[in-house]
Protein backbone atom coordinates (compact mmCIF):
# COMPACT_ATOMS: atom_id res chain seq x y z
CA UNK A 1 0.00 0.00 0.00
CA UNK A 2 2.91 2.41 0.95
CA UNK A 3 3.40 2.34 -3.08
CA UNK A 4 0.72 4.24 -4.02
CA UNK A 5 2.56 7.47 -2.58
CA UNK A 6 4.69 7.57 -5.75
CA UNK A 7 1.69 5.97 -7.84
CA UNK A 8 3.48 3.67 -9.91
CA UNK A 9 6.51 5.98 -10.81
CA UNK A 10 8.78 3.98 -12.50
CA UNK A 11 12.06 5.97 -12.89
CA UNK A 12 14.09 5.96 -15.98
CA UNK A 13 15.79 8.82 -17.49
CA UNK A 14 14.23 8.40 -21.23
CA UNK A 15 12.55 10.87 -23.53
CA UNK A 16 8.92 10.11 -22.52
CA UNK A 17 9.86 10.86 -18.87
CA UNK A 18 11.58 13.90 -19.74
CA UNK A 19 8.81 15.04 -21.76
CA UNK A 20 6.96 17.96 -20.48
CA UNK A 21 3.79 17.02 -18.31
CA UNK A 22 0.97 19.30 -20.37
CA UNK A 23 2.00 17.71 -23.33
CA UNK A 24 1.56 13.83 -22.31
CA UNK A 25 -2.27 15.00 -20.61
CA UNK A 26 -3.07 16.53 -24.12
CA UNK A 27 -1.65 13.64 -26.01
CA UNK A 28 -3.32 11.29 -23.77
CA UNK A 29 -6.43 13.30 -24.37
CA UNK A 30 -6.05 12.88 -28.32
CA UNK A 31 -5.51 9.65 -27.61
CA UNK A 32 -8.57 8.55 -25.66
CA UNK A 33 -11.29 10.08 -28.58
CA UNK A 34 -8.94 8.10 -31.22
CA UNK A 35 -9.40 4.82 -29.71
CA UNK A 36 -13.27 5.90 -29.69
CA UNK A 37 -13.03 6.66 -33.86
CA UNK A 38 -11.30 3.15 -34.23
CA UNK A 39 -13.68 0.56 -35.82
CA UNK A 40 -11.43 -1.85 -37.72
CA UNK A 41 -9.15 -4.74 -36.47
CA UNK A 42 -6.65 -2.60 -38.76
CA UNK A 43 -6.92 0.36 -37.28
CA UNK A 44 -6.97 -0.97 -33.92
CA UNK A 45 -3.53 -2.48 -34.85
CA UNK A 46 -2.55 0.51 -36.41
CA UNK A 47 -2.82 2.45 -33.12
CA UNK A 48 -1.30 -0.43 -31.11
CA UNK A 49 1.83 -0.52 -33.10
CA UNK A 50 2.53 3.29 -32.12
CA UNK A 51 1.35 2.61 -28.27
CA UNK A 52 4.00 -0.49 -28.43
CA UNK A 53 6.77 1.89 -30.21
CA UNK A 54 6.13 4.41 -27.58
CA UNK A 55 6.15 1.94 -24.62
CA UNK A 56 9.87 1.08 -26.27
CA UNK A 57 10.83 4.93 -26.51
CA UNK A 58 10.18 5.05 -22.82
CA UNK A 59 12.04 2.07 -21.20
CA UNK A 60 9.63 0.66 -19.00
CA UNK A 61 9.21 -2.88 -19.25
CA UNK A 62 5.52 -4.03 -21.24
CA UNK A 63 4.93 -6.20 -17.87
CA UNK A 64 4.67 -2.93 -16.10
CA UNK A 65 2.68 -1.24 -18.30
CA UNK A 66 0.33 -4.18 -18.73
CA UNK A 67 -0.21 -4.50 -14.73
CA UNK A 68 -2.59 -1.22 -15.88
CA UNK A 69 -5.35 -3.79 -16.50
CA UNK A 70 -5.73 -5.70 -13.37
CA UNK A 71 -7.88 -3.75 -11.69
CA UNK A 72 -10.24 -3.81 -14.79
CA UNK A 73 -9.71 -6.92 -16.28
CA UNK A 74 -12.70 -8.70 -14.67
CA UNK A 75 -14.68 -5.93 -15.91
CA UNK A 76 -12.91 -6.55 -19.60
CA UNK A 77 -13.52 -10.47 -19.40
CA UNK A 78 -17.50 -9.61 -18.02
CA UNK A 79 -18.44 -7.41 -21.16
CA UNK A 80 -16.57 -9.63 -23.78
CA UNK A 81 -17.76 -12.65 -22.49
CA UNK A 82 -21.63 -10.77 -22.33
CA UNK A 83 -21.32 -9.31 -25.44
CA UNK A 84 -20.11 -12.86 -26.94
CA UNK A 85 -23.70 -14.60 -25.40
CA UNK A 86 -25.94 -11.68 -26.34
CA UNK A 87 -24.89 -10.27 -29.34
CA UNK A 88 -27.44 -10.18 -32.26
CA UNK A 89 -27.09 -10.43 -35.77
CA UNK A 90 -30.32 -10.92 -37.48
CA UNK A 91 -28.71 -11.00 -40.87
CA UNK A 92 -26.81 -14.09 -40.42
CA UNK A 93 -27.37 -17.73 -38.49
CA UNK A 94 -25.74 -18.43 -35.36
CA UNK A 95 -22.56 -20.42 -35.05
CA UNK A 96 -23.58 -21.93 -31.92
CA UNK A 97 -27.05 -21.90 -30.01
CA UNK A 98 -27.61 -23.09 -26.38
CA UNK A 99 -30.76 -21.90 -24.44
CA UNK A 100 -31.12 -18.13 -24.40
CA UNK A 101 -27.36 -18.12 -25.93
CA UNK A 102 -26.90 -17.43 -29.55
CA UNK A 103 -23.26 -16.72 -30.83
CA UNK A 104 -22.79 -14.96 -34.35
CA UNK A 105 -19.33 -14.53 -35.81
CA UNK A 106 -20.45 -10.77 -35.80
CA UNK A 107 -20.38 -11.19 -32.27
CA UNK A 108 -17.25 -12.52 -31.58
CA UNK A 109 -15.69 -9.70 -33.37
CA UNK A 110 -17.47 -7.26 -31.92
CA UNK A 111 -16.48 -8.43 -28.46
CA UNK A 112 -13.24 -8.77 -29.50
CA UNK A 113 -12.88 -5.03 -30.56
CA UNK A 114 -14.47 -4.23 -27.53
CA UNK A 115 -12.26 -6.10 -25.34
CA UNK A 116 -9.45 -4.30 -27.53
CA UNK A 117 -10.70 -1.08 -27.17
CA UNK A 118 -10.22 -0.93 -23.09
CA UNK A 119 -7.16 -2.48 -23.45
CA UNK A 120 -5.98 0.62 -25.56
CA UNK A 121 -7.95 2.80 -23.15
CA UNK A 122 -5.84 1.33 -20.01
CA UNK A 123 -2.46 1.28 -21.42
CA UNK A 124 -1.72 4.97 -22.42
CA UNK A 125 -2.74 6.08 -19.00
CA UNK A 126 -0.96 3.53 -17.31
CA UNK A 127 2.40 4.60 -19.21
CA UNK A 128 1.69 8.22 -18.51
CA UNK A 129 1.35 7.09 -14.75
CA UNK A 130 4.48 4.89 -15.61
CA UNK A 131 6.88 7.82 -16.29
CA UNK A 132 5.45 11.04 -14.13
CA UNK A 133 5.18 11.58 -11.04
CA UNK A 134 2.12 12.34 -9.74
CA UNK A 135 3.24 15.71 -8.66
CA UNK A 136 4.64 16.29 -12.33
CA UNK A 137 0.39 15.33 -13.28
CA UNK A 138 0.02 17.90 -10.59
CA UNK A 139 1.33 20.20 -11.98
CA UNK A 140 0.51 19.54 -15.63
CA UNK A 141 -2.91 19.64 -14.85
CA UNK A 142 -3.01 22.88 -13.01
CA UNK A 143 -0.84 24.62 -15.85
CA UNK A 144 -3.13 23.08 -18.70
CA UNK A 145 -6.39 24.79 -16.58
CA UNK A 146 -5.49 28.11 -16.23
CA UNK A 147 -7.65 29.12 -18.59
CA UNK A 148 -10.62 28.06 -16.67
CA UNK A 149 -9.23 31.20 -13.42
CA UNK A 150 -11.40 33.48 -15.54
CA UNK A 151 -14.16 31.97 -14.98
CA UNK A 152 -13.36 31.88 -11.25
CA UNK A 153 -12.46 28.22 -10.77
CA UNK A 154 -9.94 27.71 -8.06
CA UNK A 155 -7.15 25.86 -10.43
CA UNK A 156 -4.21 26.35 -7.94
CA UNK A 157 -6.04 25.72 -4.67
CA UNK A 158 -7.43 22.21 -6.48
CA UNK A 159 -3.95 20.96 -7.72
CA UNK A 160 -2.75 21.89 -3.99
CA UNK A 161 -5.73 20.14 -2.56
CA UNK A 162 -4.82 17.16 -4.64
CA UNK A 163 -0.72 17.18 -4.14
CA UNK A 164 -2.00 17.33 -0.36
CA UNK A 165 -4.11 13.97 -0.62
CA UNK A 166 -1.41 12.24 -2.42
CA UNK A 167 1.09 12.34 0.00
CA UNK A 168 -1.68 11.80 2.89
CA UNK A 169 -2.15 8.38 1.36
CA UNK A 170 0.65 6.86 2.95
CA UNK A 171 0.72 8.82 6.15
CA UNK A 172 -3.53 7.72 6.79
CA UNK A 173 -2.52 3.71 5.35
CA UNK A 174 0.13 3.98 8.27
CA UNK A 175 -2.45 5.23 10.57
CA UNK A 176 -5.32 3.00 9.78
CA UNK A 177 -3.06 0.18 10.49
CA UNK A 178 -2.19 1.61 13.90
CA UNK A 179 -6.11 2.48 14.41
CA UNK A 180 -7.11 -1.32 13.79
CA UNK A 181 -4.03 -3.15 15.34
CA UNK A 182 -5.51 -1.22 18.22
CA UNK A 183 -8.70 -2.13 17.78
CA UNK A 184 -7.84 -6.21 17.62
CA UNK A 185 -6.18 -5.68 20.80
CA UNK A 186 -9.72 -4.64 21.96
CA UNK A 187 -11.09 -8.06 20.40
CA UNK A 188 -12.15 -6.67 17.48
CA UNK A 189 -13.27 -9.27 14.75
CA UNK A 190 -11.80 -7.99 11.45
CA UNK A 191 -11.40 -11.27 9.41
CA UNK A 192 -15.27 -12.52 9.09
CA UNK A 193 -16.50 -14.13 6.55
CA UNK A 194 -20.40 -12.24 6.83
CA UNK A 195 -20.05 -8.93 4.96
CA UNK A 196 -22.17 -7.01 7.47
CA UNK A 197 -20.16 -7.89 10.06
CA UNK A 198 -16.94 -6.56 8.21
CA UNK A 199 -18.81 -3.57 7.95
CA UNK A 200 -19.53 -3.15 11.28
CA UNK A 201 -15.90 -3.55 12.32
CA UNK A 202 -14.89 -1.17 10.07
CA UNK A 203 -17.24 1.70 12.16
CA UNK A 204 -14.64 2.07 14.84
CA UNK A 205 -12.04 2.26 12.14
CA UNK A 206 -13.45 4.96 10.31
CA UNK A 207 -14.67 7.38 13.46
CA UNK A 208 -10.76 7.85 15.27
CA UNK A 209 -9.25 8.12 11.83
CA UNK A 210 -11.54 11.05 10.35
CA UNK A 211 -11.23 12.06 13.93
CA UNK A 212 -7.13 12.25 13.76
CA UNK A 213 -7.40 13.56 10.26
CA UNK A 214 -9.66 16.35 10.62
CA UNK A 215 -6.37 17.14 13.52
CA UNK A 216 -3.65 16.48 10.78
CA UNK A 217 -5.88 18.90 9.01
CA UNK A 218 -5.57 21.60 11.33
CA UNK A 219 -1.86 20.75 12.51
CA UNK A 220 -1.13 21.24 8.59
CA UNK A 221 -3.15 24.35 7.82
CA UNK A 222 -1.35 25.93 11.02
CA UNK A 223 2.19 24.58 9.71
CA UNK A 224 1.27 26.10 6.12
CA UNK A 225 0.47 29.38 7.98
CA UNK A 226 3.40 29.63 9.42
CA UNK A 227 5.35 28.60 5.74
CA UNK A 228 3.75 32.10 4.40
CA UNK A 229 0.69 30.66 2.29
CA UNK A 230 -1.58 32.86 0.93
CA UNK A 231 -3.45 30.86 -1.70
CA UNK A 232 -2.21 31.53 -5.38
CA UNK A 233 -1.43 35.73 -4.65
CA UNK A 234 2.22 36.51 -5.34
CA UNK A 235 3.15 32.56 -5.50
CA UNK A 236 6.02 31.31 -8.00
CA UNK A 237 7.20 27.78 -9.11
CA UNK A 238 10.98 26.79 -8.45
CA UNK A 239 10.34 24.43 -11.38
CA UNK A 240 8.55 25.85 -14.32
CA UNK A 241 7.35 23.17 -16.92
CA UNK A 242 9.02 23.74 -20.02
CA UNK A 243 7.73 22.52 -23.61
CA UNK A 244 10.47 21.36 -26.36
CA UNK A 245 10.60 21.22 -29.39
CA UNK A 246 10.16 17.52 -29.20
CA UNK A 247 7.02 17.47 -26.93
CA UNK A 248 5.24 19.70 -29.75
CA UNK A 249 6.11 17.10 -32.20
CA UNK A 250 4.85 14.07 -30.16
CA UNK A 251 1.83 16.25 -29.85
CA UNK A 252 1.72 16.74 -34.10
CA UNK A 253 2.60 12.86 -34.11
CA UNK A 254 -0.51 11.77 -32.05
CA UNK A 255 -2.61 14.00 -34.00
CA UNK A 256 -1.44 12.63 -37.48
CA UNK A 257 -2.13 8.86 -36.24
CA UNK A 258 -5.77 10.40 -35.04
CA UNK A 259 -6.27 11.87 -38.88
CA UNK A 260 -5.20 8.16 -39.92
CA UNK A 261 -7.50 6.62 -37.92
CA UNK A 262 -10.27 8.92 -39.04
CA UNK A 263 -9.30 8.38 -43.20
CA UNK A 264 -9.45 4.44 -41.91
CA UNK A 265 -13.02 5.16 -40.54
CA UNK A 266 -14.45 7.75 -43.03
CA UNK A 267 -12.68 7.35 -46.34
CA UNK A 268 -13.50 11.01 -47.25
CA UNK A 269 -11.29 10.20 -50.81
CA UNK A 270 -12.78 6.74 -51.58
CA UNK A 271 -9.27 5.23 -52.01
CA UNK A 272 -10.12 1.71 -52.86
CA UNK A 273 -7.14 -0.06 -50.45
CA UNK A 274 -9.21 0.94 -47.45
CA UNK A 275 -12.08 -1.44 -47.58
CA UNK A 276 -9.54 -4.08 -48.37
CA UNK A 277 -8.36 -3.80 -44.76
CA UNK A 278 -10.74 -5.67 -43.58
CA UNK A 279 -13.64 -5.51 -40.77
CA UNK B 1 13.50 47.77 20.91
CA UNK B 2 13.61 43.81 21.45
CA UNK B 3 13.18 41.42 18.34
CA UNK B 4 10.50 39.52 20.20
CA UNK B 5 8.28 40.54 22.88
CA UNK B 6 5.61 39.51 24.73
CA UNK B 7 4.24 41.88 27.18
CA UNK B 8 1.59 40.84 29.38
CA UNK B 9 0.18 38.45 27.49
CA UNK B 10 -2.93 36.58 28.20
CA UNK B 11 -4.34 33.83 26.43
CA UNK B 12 -7.37 31.45 26.79
CA UNK B 13 -8.80 28.16 24.80
CA UNK B 14 -13.04 27.88 24.23
CA UNK B 15 -13.55 24.70 25.50
CA UNK B 16 -17.38 23.82 24.13
CA UNK B 17 -19.78 26.25 25.56
CA UNK B 18 -19.02 29.21 27.27
CA UNK B 19 -16.15 27.86 29.04
CA UNK B 20 -12.39 28.83 28.67
CA UNK B 21 -9.33 27.45 29.60
CA UNK B 22 -6.54 29.49 30.53
CA UNK B 23 -3.10 28.75 28.75
CA UNK B 24 -1.35 31.53 29.35
CA UNK B 25 -1.06 34.72 32.18
CA UNK B 26 0.23 37.61 32.31
CA UNK B 27 3.25 36.32 30.31
CA UNK B 28 6.63 38.76 29.71
CA UNK B 29 9.09 37.51 27.49
CA UNK B 30 11.89 38.88 25.34
CA UNK B 31 14.01 37.48 22.94
CA UNK B 32 16.86 39.14 21.24
CA UNK B 33 18.05 38.27 17.30
CA UNK B 34 20.82 35.41 17.44
CA UNK B 35 19.88 33.99 20.95
CA UNK B 36 19.31 30.60 21.54
CA UNK B 37 16.45 30.04 24.29
CA UNK B 38 15.17 26.84 25.61
CA UNK B 39 11.80 26.97 26.54
CA UNK B 40 10.82 24.13 29.06
CA UNK B 41 7.38 23.39 31.34
CA UNK B 42 5.36 20.38 31.65
CA UNK B 43 2.87 19.02 29.40
CA UNK B 44 0.25 21.59 29.68
CA UNK B 45 2.41 24.61 30.86
CA UNK B 46 1.45 26.85 27.91
CA UNK B 47 4.47 26.12 25.74
CA UNK B 48 3.16 25.98 22.57
CA UNK B 49 0.80 28.18 23.04
CA UNK B 50 3.47 30.33 23.26
CA UNK B 51 5.05 29.30 19.87
CA UNK B 52 1.54 29.79 18.22
CA UNK B 53 0.87 32.69 19.51
CA UNK B 54 4.75 34.23 18.38
CA UNK B 55 4.10 33.90 14.76
CA UNK B 56 -0.02 35.31 15.48
CA UNK B 57 -1.55 31.50 14.58
CA UNK B 58 -3.62 32.79 18.10
CA UNK B 59 -4.10 36.88 19.08
CA UNK B 60 -3.50 37.41 22.77
CA UNK B 61 -6.93 38.07 24.33
CA UNK B 62 -5.01 40.61 26.67
CA UNK B 63 -1.80 42.11 26.16
CA UNK B 64 0.37 42.23 23.13
CA UNK B 65 3.35 40.58 20.93
CA UNK B 66 5.24 42.65 18.81
CA UNK B 67 7.95 41.17 16.34
CA UNK B 68 10.46 43.89 15.38
CA UNK B 69 8.30 46.33 16.72
CA UNK B 70 5.25 44.98 14.32
CA UNK B 71 2.13 43.73 16.62
CA UNK B 72 0.69 40.28 15.76
CA UNK B 73 -2.47 41.57 16.37
CA UNK B 74 -3.11 43.21 12.90
CA UNK B 75 -3.57 40.81 10.18
CA UNK B 76 -1.69 42.88 7.66
CA UNK B 77 1.42 42.44 9.58
CA UNK B 78 1.55 38.83 9.41
CA UNK B 79 2.72 38.00 6.33
CA UNK B 80 5.99 39.91 7.56
CA UNK B 81 6.01 38.41 10.71
CA UNK B 82 5.89 35.02 9.54
CA UNK B 83 8.76 35.83 7.38
CA UNK B 84 10.85 36.71 10.51
CA UNK B 85 9.54 33.74 12.45
CA UNK B 86 9.56 30.43 11.32
CA UNK B 87 8.30 27.47 13.44
CA UNK B 88 8.88 24.12 13.41
CA UNK B 89 5.99 21.54 15.19
CA UNK B 90 6.29 18.32 16.65
CA UNK B 91 4.94 16.00 14.10
CA UNK B 92 6.85 16.13 10.63
CA UNK B 93 4.01 14.07 9.10
CA UNK B 94 1.73 17.08 9.24
CA UNK B 95 3.53 19.79 7.75
CA UNK B 96 5.11 18.32 4.69
CA UNK B 97 2.59 19.55 1.72
CA UNK B 98 4.27 17.22 -1.66
CA UNK B 99 5.78 13.88 -2.09
CA UNK B 100 8.72 15.27 -3.13
CA UNK B 101 11.33 16.55 -0.61
CA UNK B 102 13.13 19.79 -2.71
CA UNK B 103 9.57 20.49 -4.00
CA UNK B 104 8.36 20.41 -0.14
CA UNK B 105 11.83 22.66 1.26
CA UNK B 106 10.82 24.99 -1.91
CA UNK B 107 6.85 25.61 -1.06
CA UNK B 108 8.03 28.04 1.37
CA UNK B 109 9.76 30.26 -0.90
CA UNK B 110 7.48 29.93 -3.35
CA UNK B 111 4.95 31.63 -1.48
CA UNK B 112 7.24 34.64 -1.15
CA UNK B 113 7.37 34.80 -4.42
CA UNK B 114 10.67 34.84 -4.83
CA UNK B 115 12.30 33.96 -8.41
CA UNK B 116 12.87 30.53 -9.83
CA UNK B 117 16.52 30.40 -9.78
CA UNK B 118 16.94 31.92 -6.12
CA UNK B 119 14.39 29.38 -4.79
CA UNK B 120 15.90 26.74 -6.16
CA UNK B 121 19.52 28.50 -4.70
CA UNK B 122 17.71 28.86 -1.40
CA UNK B 123 15.98 24.92 -1.44
CA UNK B 124 19.90 23.84 -2.07
CA UNK B 125 21.05 25.55 0.44
CA UNK B 126 18.49 24.45 3.26
CA UNK B 127 19.31 20.86 2.37
CA UNK B 128 22.97 21.55 2.58
CA UNK B 129 22.37 23.27 6.18
CA UNK B 130 20.35 20.22 7.71
CA UNK B 131 22.17 17.32 5.69
CA UNK B 132 19.71 16.06 3.21
CA UNK B 133 21.37 16.95 0.37
CA UNK B 134 21.03 13.90 -1.26
CA UNK B 135 17.66 13.40 -0.31
CA UNK B 136 16.17 15.93 -2.61
CA UNK B 137 14.04 13.87 -5.16
CA UNK B 138 12.72 11.22 -2.21
CA UNK B 139 9.78 10.69 -1.13
CA UNK B 140 9.50 11.95 3.02
CA UNK B 141 7.20 8.87 3.72
CA UNK B 142 10.28 6.88 2.99
CA UNK B 143 12.53 8.45 5.16
CA UNK B 144 13.15 7.80 8.95
CA UNK B 145 11.85 10.65 11.82
CA UNK B 146 14.57 12.31 12.15
CA UNK B 147 15.25 12.81 8.69
CA UNK B 148 11.42 14.05 8.12
CA UNK B 149 12.31 16.26 10.74
CA UNK B 150 15.31 17.76 8.92
CA UNK B 151 13.45 18.23 5.82
CA UNK B 152 10.80 20.31 8.00
CA UNK B 153 13.09 22.26 9.87
CA UNK B 154 14.76 23.02 5.71
CA UNK B 155 11.49 23.93 4.85
CA UNK B 156 11.48 26.85 7.43
CA UNK B 157 15.10 27.76 6.76
CA UNK B 158 14.44 28.45 2.92
CA UNK B 159 12.71 31.25 4.37
CA UNK B 160 15.54 32.36 6.09
CA UNK B 161 14.00 34.13 8.96
CA UNK B 162 15.71 35.45 11.41
CA UNK B 163 14.30 33.35 14.32
CA UNK B 164 13.46 29.74 14.53
CA UNK B 165 10.97 28.34 17.15
CA UNK B 166 10.87 24.49 17.68
CA UNK B 167 7.77 23.39 19.45
CA UNK B 168 8.77 20.29 20.19
CA UNK B 169 10.04 19.50 17.40
CA UNK B 170 12.39 16.59 18.73
CA UNK B 171 9.16 14.82 20.59
CA UNK B 172 8.59 12.27 18.40
CA UNK B 173 11.70 11.09 17.46
CA UNK B 174 14.37 8.37 18.76
CA UNK B 175 17.67 9.27 20.31
CA UNK B 176 19.67 9.36 17.59
CA UNK B 177 16.75 11.61 15.17
CA UNK B 178 16.82 13.92 18.36
CA UNK B 179 20.52 14.29 18.31
CA UNK B 180 20.68 14.74 14.76
CA UNK B 181 18.25 17.69 14.90
CA UNK B 182 19.94 19.20 17.56
CA UNK B 183 23.69 19.37 16.39
CA UNK B 184 21.73 20.65 13.02
CA UNK B 185 19.99 23.54 15.11
CA UNK B 186 23.12 24.55 17.11
CA UNK B 187 25.22 24.84 14.44
CA UNK B 188 22.26 27.58 12.69
CA UNK B 189 22.45 29.51 15.51
CA UNK B 190 26.23 29.84 16.48
CA UNK B 191 27.47 29.67 12.18
CA UNK B 192 24.02 31.96 10.78
CA UNK B 193 23.69 34.16 13.67
CA UNK B 194 20.03 32.48 13.74
CA UNK B 195 17.80 33.01 16.93
CA UNK B 196 16.79 29.79 18.41
CA UNK B 197 13.71 28.97 20.99
CA UNK B 198 13.75 25.39 21.35
CA UNK B 199 10.44 24.42 23.25
CA UNK B 200 11.51 20.96 24.82
CA UNK B 201 10.92 18.96 27.99
CA UNK B 202 14.34 17.04 27.39
CA UNK B 203 16.49 18.91 30.00
CA UNK B 204 19.67 17.49 28.14
CA UNK B 205 18.79 19.95 24.71
CA UNK B 206 17.57 22.87 27.31
CA UNK B 207 21.36 22.34 28.75
CA UNK B 208 22.85 23.42 24.99
CA UNK B 209 21.05 26.71 24.85
CA UNK B 210 22.44 30.00 26.24
CA UNK B 211 19.47 30.81 28.29
CA UNK B 212 16.23 29.08 30.16
CA UNK B 213 12.83 29.87 30.17
CA UNK B 214 10.23 28.04 32.93
CA UNK B 215 7.08 27.92 31.64
CA UNK B 216 4.49 26.64 34.98
CA UNK B 217 0.45 26.64 34.70
CA UNK B 218 0.79 29.85 32.15
CA UNK B 219 2.64 31.45 33.88
CA UNK B 220 6.61 32.32 33.40
CA UNK B 221 8.67 30.77 36.86
CA UNK B 222 12.11 31.47 35.85
CA UNK B 223 14.10 32.83 33.17
CA UNK B 224 17.94 33.40 32.96
CA UNK B 225 21.01 32.27 31.57
CA UNK B 226 23.11 29.62 34.30
CA UNK B 227 19.97 28.15 35.80
CA UNK B 228 20.69 25.22 36.37
CA UNK B 229 22.51 26.76 39.47
CA UNK B 230 19.03 26.68 40.84
CA UNK B 231 17.74 23.31 40.67
CA UNK B 232 14.86 23.59 42.55
CA UNK B 233 13.69 26.46 39.85
CA UNK B 234 12.78 22.84 37.92
CA UNK B 235 12.00 21.08 40.24
CA UNK B 236 9.20 23.39 41.64
CA UNK B 237 7.76 23.45 37.85
CA UNK B 238 7.64 19.33 37.77
CA UNK B 239 10.87 18.93 35.62
CA UNK B 240 13.88 16.74 35.86
CA UNK B 241 17.34 17.79 35.95
CA UNK B 242 19.69 16.49 33.64
CA UNK B 243 21.35 13.47 35.39
CA UNK B 244 24.70 15.61 35.92
CA UNK B 245 23.19 18.17 37.93
CA UNK B 246 21.26 15.46 39.89
CA UNK B 247 24.48 14.04 40.97
CA UNK B 248 26.25 17.44 41.01
CA UNK B 249 23.23 18.49 43.70
CA UNK B 250 24.13 15.31 45.71
CA UNK B 251 27.93 15.20 45.63
CA UNK B 252 27.94 19.01 46.75
CA UNK B 253 25.78 17.52 49.31
CA UNK B 254 28.24 15.19 50.61
CA UNK B 255 30.59 17.69 50.50
CA UNK B 256 32.10 17.73 47.03
CA UNK B 257 31.69 20.76 44.57
CA UNK B 258 32.13 19.98 41.21
CA UNK B 259 30.88 23.25 39.98
CA UNK B 260 28.14 23.18 37.32
CA UNK B 261 29.17 20.54 34.85
CA UNK B 262 26.24 19.87 31.80
CA UNK B 263 27.47 16.92 29.68
CA UNK B 264 28.87 13.38 30.85
CA UNK B 265 32.34 14.54 29.52
CA UNK B 266 32.49 18.18 31.40
CA UNK B 267 31.32 15.86 34.78
CA UNK B 268 33.68 13.44 34.33
CA UNK B 269 36.73 15.79 34.01
CA UNK B 270 35.56 18.36 36.71
CA UNK B 271 35.25 14.86 38.80
CA UNK B 272 38.46 13.53 37.82
CA UNK B 273 40.39 16.77 38.68
CA UNK B 274 38.52 17.02 42.33
CA UNK B 275 39.10 13.81 43.37
CA UNK B 276 43.24 14.37 42.39
CA UNK B 277 43.35 12.26 39.50
CA UNK B 278 45.00 12.93 36.22
CA UNK B 279 43.72 12.72 32.98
Amino acid sequence: MRDLTVGQYYPSNSVVHRADPRFKLLILCVYFVMVFFCDTFFSFAFVTVFVLVTVFIARVPLLKVLKGIRPVLIVLLFTTALMIVFYRDESAAPLAEWWIFKIYLSGIYASLKLAWRLLLLVLMPSLLTLTSTPTEICDGWESLLTPLKWIKVPVHELALIMSIALRLIPTLVDETDKIMNAQKARCAEFDSRNPFKKIKAMLPVLIPLFVSSFRRADELADAMDSRCYRGAKGRTRMKKLKCRAGDVIALLFWCAVFVCVLFLKYNWLNWAFIPLLGI
Amino acid sequence: MPFLQFSNVDYSYPTGDKDFIQALYSVDLTVERGEFVALVGTNGSGKSTLARLANGLYVPDRGFVTVDGQSTGEKGNLYDIRKKIGVVFQNPDNQTVTTVVEDDVAFGPENLGLAPAEIRERVDWALECVGMSEYAKSNPARLSGGQKQRVAIAGVLALKPELMILDEATGMLDPEGRAEVMKVVTRLNRDEGMAVIMITHFMEEAAQADRIVILKNGRVTADGRELFSQPHAFTDAGLELPLTVRLGVKLKAAGLDLGLPLDADAFVAAAVKALGGDE
